[in-house]
């Protein structure tokens, strides 16, 4: 029962943490500062206090990755549930299972040093830190995560009504993409958002390649930075206790659990509602 | 007559035989997409393994790397401290998050009563399972390092490592205790086992195999988090190391070590990385060759086990 209960200590430790540094903070910065200034500098000496640019780093960044990880997860989880033989998926899910095991810091090098120079070749005028290349790489960490549960949610319609639709004279494609896609849908959503929200709360990969200057801007090709990479800049800085920089990142952290949870929460309810009975 | 429509059913199977050969191609086609997203997936974890290990064989194939302290100067630099730092914490958070996960798991399985409290609970786990690491890190610093005033220690780096693989080693725990069959424990109770001794001498026993694979998953996720310790503010720069925690002298065992500072192997790679001279970087790709195949292996074998157990127990 104790056991049990160190679960909802850590959370209620975890809110309890962010709210009360958030709530120190605020009474410095009012919240209609944090919410529409435009700029994000607490540790200079004109300090502004505008989340904007950090959201702004972390939703371009999420909007890469999953631009690239939904289709080839998607394409994998119908080619694994529909195509594959049963060797070729034995084999490759614990493949898939490895590369999510993979730790995010060696994807850091990964996009710093092999994707991003990659980009700059096809694109000369990319700067060395920049959104594009950590938001692929973001992806490509994802993608097994959305293939596997995706693959899971196809796995789980009835054999049935892929017979029903054989027996129709159709296609492995078009009962996929007619039959089963349809049916698992609720799961494929949830799938993605899921996703989302690894994206977001993805740190070590952006604090590495995308440079951690906080931008207010949407466009891949400049360098950003997202709320987790600021706290990593703030907390490898020697930030006094107490400091209002030192309770920015608790501000900046309460956003990104925020975020988070919203996704967390509507993955949860999409897979719940939209579930379909057979 | 007969004429005109032996013309149209020809044509009406000309267009079928159209439709029906689109339809194949489209098929084929959709095959070959998925089969090239697979091998991309496949392909990457291959790059990634071994651009690391080709930009670090300078490091890896030179014995002093293991054997030396962080240096200012790339060449002389090693990786001691960060080994020996990893393993350490890694003792805290197995020591820290195994007994209490799998204590919670065992009681949500088969104590705990249908009510609201319960739900709480439940939830709760999931939800913490999806919490990005570096919220333990704020939470660890907040509470820990200012609070507890534990400081940039091994203690505070494992107990944080320890909450976070929680939900990992509960949720594993449940699945595999799950996977037993009521029919046992009815059999026990049958012939007169008590509540205690079910579980201790049957469901526990019968799921260790499930519980150790989530244990290592646990364990390897752990190894390579980075963010959460560096938000405690665990210093780069380590050129000690602990105190021993067994000596030959007694009382043998010593617990100074727990208040050391420390650096893992995650932590001296980012610092690395960070740094602008290549030089280090091929410190840096040495290191992350040494995580990555601390870690696959780690997973490997848990996959295999998981595996292994699956095809053995025909209940």
């Amino acid at each position: 029962m104790l056991c049990a209960l160190s679960a909802v200590f850590t959370t209620v430790a975890i809110v309890a943490i962010l709210v009360y540094e958030s709530y120190s903070f605020f009474e410095h910065v009012s919240i209609v500062d944090f919410l529409t200034d435009n700029q994000w500098t607490p540790l200079f000496e004109d300090a502004h206090y505008g989340i904007m640019p950090l959201v702004s780093g972390t939703l371009t960044i999420s909007f890469v990755a999953l631009a690239f990880a939904i289709p080839v997860g998607t394409t994998a989880a119908i080619y694994l549930s529909e195509f594959a033989s049963h060797k070729t998926r034995e084999t490759v899910k614990p493949i898939l299972e490895l590369l999510a095991g993979v730790p995010t810091i060696a994807f850091g090098y990964f996009a710093l040093l092999l994707v991003t120079p990659l980009l700059q070749w096809v694109f000369p005028d990319l700067p060395t830190f920049n959104m594009l290349g950590p938001g692929i790489v973001i992806g490509i960490m994802v993608v097994p995560y959305i293939a596997s549960v995706a693959e899971d949610a196809m796995r789980a319609v009835p054999m049935s009504m892929r017979e029903g639709s054989y027996a129709m004279g159709a296609t492995r494609f078009q009962t996929a993409m007619r039959v089963v896609t349809p049916a698992a849908i609720s799961g494929i959503i949830a799938a993605y958002i899921l996703a989302i929200s690894r994206a977001i709360g993805e740190t070590m990969v952006v604090a590495i390649a995308a440079g951690q200057q906080p931008n207010l801007t949407f466009n891949p090709m400049d360098s950003a930075a997202t709320i987790t990479a600021y706290i990593v800049q703030v907390a490898m800085g020697d930030l006094p206790h107490g400091s209002i920089g030192y309770q920015s990142i608790f501000a900046a952290g309460l956003v990104l659990m925020l975020m988070t949870l919203f996704f967390n929460v509507l993955g949860h309810f999409t897979r719940k509602k939209f579930r379909e009975a057979y | 007559m007969s004429e005109s429509k032996t013309a149209s059913t020809l044509k009406e199977n000309n267009s079928m035989r159209a439709l029906i050969k689109r339809a194949k191609f489209n098929d084929h086609l959709f095959g070959t997409i998925g089969l090239l997203c697979i091998i991309l997936i496949l392909t990457t974890l291959l790059v990634l393994f071994v651009d690391l290990v080709v930009d670090g064989f300078p490091q890896l194939t030179n014995g002093d790397f293991y054997s030396n302290f962080p240096s200012r100067h790339a060449a002389r630099a090693g990786l001691l401290s960060a080994l020996v730092g990893s393993s350490l914490v890694m003792l805290v958070t197995f020591i820290s998050a195994v007994p209490i996960g799998v204590g919670a798991a065992i009681y949500l399985e088969e104590y705990a009563p249908k009510n609201w409290l319960t739900e709480i609970i439940e939830v709760n786990v999931t939800n913490l399972a999806a919490v990005p690491s570096i919220i333990y890190g704020l939470l660890a610093l907040g509470l820990f390092v200012y609070t507890f005033d534990f400081g940039n220690s091994i203690l505070t780096a494992g107990l944080t490592l320890g909450l976070l693989t929680l939900p990992i080693v509960i949720v594993a725990t449940r699945e595999s205790i799950r996977a037993i069959p009521v029919a046992i424990r009815e059999a026990a109770y049958a012939v007169g086992a008590t509540k205690g001794q079910v579980v201790s001498q049957h469901v526990v026993k019968y799921s260790a195999g499930g519980i150790l694979t989530g244990v290592i998953i646990g364990m390897a996720r752990a190894i390579g988090e980075t963010a959460p310790v560096i938000t405690i503010g665990a210093l780069t720069f380590i050129a000690f190391l602990p105190e021993a925690p067994i000596s030959a002298t007694p009382p043998f065992l010593n617990f100074e070590w727990l208040t050391s500072g420390f650096t893992v192997l995650p932590i001296q790679m980012f610092s690395w990385l960070s740094r602008p001279s290549s030089a280090f970087h091929v410190n840096a790709a040495a290191a992350g060759a040494i995580i990555i195949l601390v870690t696959l292996l780690m997973n490997a074998v848990a996959i295999r086990m998981r595996y292994n157990i699956r095809k053995k127990i025909k209940w």
